[in-house]
């Protein structure tokens, strides 16, 4: 043995560390190896396979369509009420099975944190990134509903659509690494997130476009990251300006908690395989 | 660190709170907490698991770690591969680090066998790259050539096991960390486990190797490292230790440590041991003739109907090797329900079927597989011939782990051919 090996020290870990970035990108082939494995099973375990991606979205917006459209007869924009509710819809969908598959992301892989070291971070990483796959499937199913409703997108889409998805990506992501750390360390909280995301898609312009909110609840619902998120992919779509100021909002939100969730789930992942 | 030492231990320790452990926290409690202002008493519940611990593993040794169960050999093996970390104290590692604490980590059901290898490998550290080189020796280590396109969900228990070590087998780690993976599988696959561990002993690699089969650590291992209750009691040359920790562990357990054994179990809602006897003519007794038969009596008690409730036991040899091992109703067709009550469960060995020797028991309980007595009862005993086997020559020791009586038959034909003419030419 020639070459003297690199030293590698273990010692307790100060509590508050930031996320080592370096030994992230050194395990990258693993995060891949997550993601593949979880659209794999995914798709494997079901008759209907990648369809689901599709599925879910669909039958979202045709409940939708019949309850608000036809029934309730909410405003659109002058946008088809279908197609209103599949763009807003899109982002959403991923937005909340990015959250609650995010958290539940570390508890459902405690069998292998036990087992193996390996940055446990990438856990709600390659959680998060799953969903990617299922967003860009229901992303192709936006053309057919296009051309039987006879509309064209317009061409901020182009910037609209993945710089709305972007800010998405990144807000689920901050609320996935809080969330995962929290359920390992609190279990109850696992019973608390579907619930919360429920109130938190109604309290979202989706199925109402946002001009239906009374001027004086503004303020308030602009505190919602998602706000910008949704009604801007959609409105890119359908060619209304992005809101900036709204997007810069739901941005720094989505890096307020990026920073703050992987530190906490840096401090609790010392004892993730203790708890577990 | 002189150069020539690939993994420094110093004055690891480990502390785990017990109760932090078994019930990970609700919300509510913490709240509670917070708005009464109420501190969570540090409490008598906090066990260190490990207390400093150290020694040195010398580049291309491999070292065994042995102790009792609860000593603390897993919580080590954690710390060395940085699953867990250690509450005082700092380890040195020189080289890359493979561990293996089971075969198999991450293997999804769903996924076929060269998927599997693809995610595994992954998992235990492997590049793309290596993974694709190693592909084909990998799967004609693990014999499942036809079958490598199909879901482990469709393996046979032998074919999932060989896979996984398979992929284990082909890491080229230049420090190995390894826990009681060859506990599991046939004898012919431990033997071949046992040869594949010994070639990577022997290529310079070095190897922390925690088990109880002794006989795999003094075959594989130059240096050993006992602990008892979290701390080193004796280490050194892997035979002196192995020896040292047979005698005292083998010794014999008697009635009062089985009772305390017994008081020690954890409570459990649905379970209770009460008691463990060896009966021979109806006398509790540590001392069996092999020539009738000995009663194995469990009581214990059931609080409400369980279903999945094993309760078994093993017969060990001084050796600790498992001899075999008997499950109360192992030949019911579907997972027996237990009704609640009291109840006496008698195990009979027969007649003429153990050796003159001293044997221990260990005894367990388990819903479905959770166990629910973490440090089996033991119970020695010792054998003397009476029996039948081997009664025409006093004296003779058999010299198997049992001593059977079987049943022979022996044919008797004329010879043909053979005349006394020809014996006497």
């Amino acid at each position: 043995m020639g070459s003297d090996p690199e030293l590698f020290v273990i010692t307790p870990s100060p509590a508050w560390r930031p996320i080592d970035l370096r030994e992230v990108w050194r395990y990258r082939e693993l995060l891949y190896f997550f993601v593949w494995r979880d659209v794999k099973v995914r798709y494997k375990q079901t008759v209907l396979g990648i369809s689901w991606a599709v599925i879910q979205p669909l039958f979202a917006m045709i409940v939708f369509a019949f309850f608000f459209g036809r029934v309730a007869k909410l405003p659109s924009d002058g946008i088809p009420y279908p197609l209103f509710v599949y763009a807003g819809l899109l982002p959403w969908t991923f937005f909340a099975n990015a959250v609650t598959n995010g958290g539940q992301s570390m508890v459902g892989n405690a069998h292998l944190i036990t087992k193996v070291y390996f940055p446990r971070i990438l856990v709600p990483i390659s959680s998060v990134a799953t969903g990617v796959v299922d967003f860009f499937f229901a992303l192709l199913m936006l053309v057919p509903l296009m051309i039987w409703q006879h509309r064209v997108p317009s061409p901020e889409a182009i910037i609209g659509i993945p710089l709305t998805f972007g800010i998405a990506y990144l807000l689920s992501f901050g609320i996935s690494a809080w969330l995962s750390a929290l359920v390992v360390r609190f279990r109850d909280i696992r019973h608390v997130v579907p619930f919360a995301v429920q109130i938190w898609m109604f309290a979202t312009p989706i199925v109402y476009p946002l001009s239906l909110v009374p001027a004086k609840w503004r303020s308030l619902v602009a505190l919602n990251p998602m706000v910008p998120i949704v009604d801007g992919f959609r409105g890119s779509l359908f060619g209304s300006p992005l809101n900036t100021s709204g997007l810069i909002y739901a941005t720094v939100m989505a890096v307020v908690l990026i920073a703050t969730g992987s530190m906490y789930f840096r401090s609790i992942e010392r004892v993730f395989a203790d708890v577990m | 660190m002189s150069g020539d030492i690939a993994v420094r231990v110093e004055n690891i320790s480990k502390l785990y709170r017990i109760g932090a452990k078994l019930d990970p926290r609700t919300l509510r409690e913490t709240l509670t907490d917070l708005v009464f202002l109420r501190q969570r008493k540090k409490d008598d519940r906090d066990l260190w698991a490990l207390s400093e611990v150290s020694f040195d593993v010398r580049r291309g040794e491999a070292t065994g770690i042995v102790g009792q169960n609860g000593a603390g050999k897993s919580t080590l093996l954690k710390i060395l591969s940085r699953i867990t970390e250690p509450t005082s104290g700092r380890i040195e590692v020189r080289g890359r680090v493979s561990s293996l604490l089971e075969v198999g980590t991450g293997f999804h059901p769903e996924l076929t066998g060269r998927e599997n290898i693809a995610l595994n490998g992954a998992i235990l550290g492997m590049t793309r790259a290596e993974i694709r080189q190693r592909f084909d020796e990998i799967v004609a280590f693990a014999e499942v050539e036809r079958f490598i396109d199909t879901p482990v969900k469709y393996y046979s228990s032998g074919m999932y096991m060989r896979l996984a070590f398979a992929v284990a087998a082909h890491l080229e780690p230049e420090i190995l960390v390894v826990d009681e993976v060859l506990a599991v599988g046939d004898a012919a696959f431990q033997a071949k486990c046992l040869r594949k561990m010994d070639d990577v002993a022997s290529h310079g690699r070095t190897v922390i190797f925690v088990s109880h089969n002794m006989p795999a650590v003094k075959a594989l291992c130059q240096t050993a490292v006992l602990l008892r209750a979290g701390r080193i009691v004796d280490r050194g040359d892997s035979n002196g230790v192995v020896t040292r920790y047979l005698q005292q562990s083998a010794g014999p357990i008697d009635r009062t440590e089985t009772e305390r054994m017994i008081a020690d179990v954890p409570p459990h809602p649905a379970f209770r041991l009460l008691s463990i006897r060896l009966l021979q003519h109806g006398e509790d007794t540590r001392n069996v003739l092999n020539g009738d038969p000995v009663d194995v009596e469990i009581t214990f008690d059931v609080f409400k109907n369980t279903i999945g409730l094993h309760v078994f036991f093993r017969l060990l040899d001084v050796e600790e090797t498992v001899i075999f091992e008997s499950i109360l109703d192992s030949d019911a067709e579907s997972a027996p329900s237990v009704q609640q009550g009291r109840w006496t469960a008698t195990a009979r060995i027969p007649a003429n079927f153990l050796a003159s020797r001293p044997y221990q028991l260990r005894f367990y309980a388990a819903i479905v597989d959770r166990h629910l007595i973490l440090d089996p009862i033991r119970l020695s005993f010792d054998v003397q011939q009476s029996g039948l086997v081997n009664r025409a020559f006093p004296g003779y020791e058999s010299p198997g782990k049992i001593a059977p009586l079987l049943h022979w038959t022996n044919v008797r034909a004329e010879l043909v051919g053979y005349s006394e003419e020809r014996e006497r030419a």
